[in-house]
């Protein structure tokens, strides 16, 4: 017999403090996204806090003039508030359906080579620059319009948020048609065997089925149209109106900071305070617009496996 | 077969059946008896699910497959011009072998092919008929609108996909290795009710579990490498093979 072993061999010195130094590493890399967030958030309220001071927060929430290099200046947020729910919904109104539209027929419809030539195709429209959606809009979509729309201005909500739709269409489209895909071919087969046509297993299973990943391509979506600046700076003007009609000239919150960023006045650091408040409230629409979305969601989704 | 009288709900003649240039069914001539139970047993792709996947044209989903010569669903060619495989499915049902219930409630899922096909009634009636038949109403009774197929276990599931098919009443069940993704518990209770199930439907059963065959079926058909290699009553077929072939399987020399 030889020597009786010592016990469990020991792990190697050196292989367990890699292991101790990866995931210390990854725990860090995973904490530096949210600690950037929260800093931003630190800066925006620190920033804003000037503004804040001095503007009645009933002023700047309620108000409805919006004129802060003026005299008398006017603080009042609801028209830019209003401007962008306009142009963000009529985004998602040619998004969102046809969005999904396109994702059902590339999964359940399209054959396989057509698939395989279209939704790249469709990934595409994501890729074009946003001042190029921008100069469409006004250059070509609006005067379209006009034809039908004799009141409509030169620069309008209308024709900025149809173009928004166009760009956001592959965030709703490709992710959508990442989940439908990815539904379990018996989920199909389940319902094809009841006398379901393919329609009726779409709409009646395999959509359930995906609704929590078609709600992840909604909130995305909706987050690029709240977030978007380029089509609407050059499309829907910088003209803050209230209350906002969608055929003449808004100004969104986003396109309100680049006013002033750009603007040849004199800014002064309150001016500069009050983008920061912009800033932050830009950043709070989107989180309630986020979490009401995904709440909906989770309240209709249809759980898998 | 002279025992039966009544003519076969469904016949194959000289089926065959390709994926792209692969036969996985060659030739098939086989009669599936009225309310009887007829369990196709093999080893694992002689074509035995292709085939049962025949009967209800769910084969038709898969892109490149061709089929020749007929299956006869009460007389009438399966496969001929005019005929609407929605509606073949409607009349002729499907178990599958692991239990692929949808991610709705209980109700909601047995409800599905009747809503699908605009049932007028009393909807709550004929789910839990179904459910009933299913031998699972008792378990599930009070959860019906609570629960979703996911939080039954593997047999309740198997079993709420049997009652889901049963809800339309169809006049065939086919049943593709029901139990294979369950414990022998829960596969006792779906043989339990496969026999029960003989006196209202048809059952056409695969298996690769030559005990379960002998033990649920009425007739059974023995397929090798996509040929029917032999078909008849069970007992005859278990006891007196009249193909070697089919004999070396039974008693275990090969598969």
């Amino acid at each position: 017999m030889a020597t009786p072993s010592r016990s469990l061999p020991r792990a190697a010195r050196g292989r367990s403090r890699r292991e101790r130094l990866a995931t210390w590493g990854l725990t860090l890399a995973g904490l530096l996204a949210v600690a950037i967030t929260l800093t931003i958030i630190a800066l925006f309220v620190h920033g804003s806090l000037p503004f804040l001071r001095t503007v009645p927060l009933g002023e700047f929430l309620g108000g409805t003039r919006w004129a802060p290099i003026h005299e008398p200046a006017g603080y009042g947020i609801l028209p830019l508030i209003g401007a962008t729910l306009v142009t963000t919904g009529i985004a998602l109104g040619v998004a969102v359906p046809l969005g999904l539209l396109a994702a059902v027929f590339l999964s359940a419809y399209a054959p396989s080579p057509v698939r395989r030539v279209l939704k790249p195709a469709l990934e595409l429209l994501a890729g074009v620059p946003t001042v190029v959606y921008g100069f469409f809009a006004l250059r070509f979509v609006t005067p379209l319009l006009q034809g039908f729309i004799p009141s409509l201005g030169f620069w309008n909500g209308l024709s900025a948020g149809l173009v928004m739709g166009v760009m956001i269409i592959p965030y709703m489209a490709s992710l959508s048609e990442d989940v439908l895909y990815a539904v379990p071919r018996s989920l199909w087969e389940g319902a094809y065997a009841l006398g379901a046509t393919r329609f009726e297993a779409v709409t009646r299973v395999v959509i359930p089925a995906a609704l929590s990943g078609i709600g992840a391509a909604f909130i995305l979506a909706l987050t690029r149209a709240v977030g978007e600046t380029m089509i609407v700076a050059l499309a829907a003007g910088r003209t803050p109106t209230w209350p906002p009609d969608p055929r003449q000239p808004l100004l969104t919150l986003t396109t309100a900071i680049v006013n002033i960023a750009t603007g040849d006045h004199e800014a002064t650091a309150f001016i500069w305070s009050a983008v920061f408040a912009i800033g932050l409230l830009l950043f709070l629409t989107t989180l309630v617009l986020n979490t009401v979305s995904y709440l909906v969601i989770q309240r209709f989704r249809e759980k898998y496996a | 077969m002279s025992e039966h009288v009544a003519p076969p709900v469904l016949s194959t003649r000289k089926f065959s059946l390709w994926y792209g240039s692969h036969q996985a069914v060659i030739e098939v001539d086989l009669d599936i008896a009225e309310r009887q139970i007829t369990a196709i047993i093999g080893p694992s792709g002689c074509g035995k699910s292709t085939l049962i996947r025949a009967f209800n044209r769910l084969n038709d989903l898969i892109p490149g497959v061709r089929t020749a010569g007929q299956i006869l669903f009460r007389g009438e060619p399966l496969y001929g011009r005019g005929v609407d495989p929605v509606e073949v499915r409607r009349r002729i049902g499907m178990v599958f072998q692991k239990p692929n219930p949808f991610p709705k409630s209980v109700f909601e899922n047995v409800a599905f092919g009747l809503r699908i096909n605009g049932f007028r009634g009393d909807l709550k009636a004929k789910v839990e008929e179904a459910l009933a038949r299913a031998a699972l109403l008792d378990e599930v009774k009070g959860d019906l609108h609570r629960k979703t197929g996911y939080d039954l276990s593997g047999g309740q599931q198997q079993r709420l996909c049997i009652a889901r098919a049963l809800a339309v009443d169809p006049e065939v069940l086919l049943m593709d290795e029901p139990c294979s993704a369950l414990d022998p518990i829960a596969t006792a209770k779906i043989e339990d009710l496969i026999r029960e199930l003989a006196s209202s439907v048809t059952v056409v059963i695969v298996t690769h579990n030559m005990q379960q065959a002998a033990r649920v079926s009425d007739y059974t058909a023995f397929m090798l490498l996509g040929e029917l290699v032999e078909c008849g009553p069970t007992r005859e077929l278990f006891t007196r093979p009249k193909d070697s072939r089919t004999e070396a399987y039974i008693t275990g020399r090969f598969g």
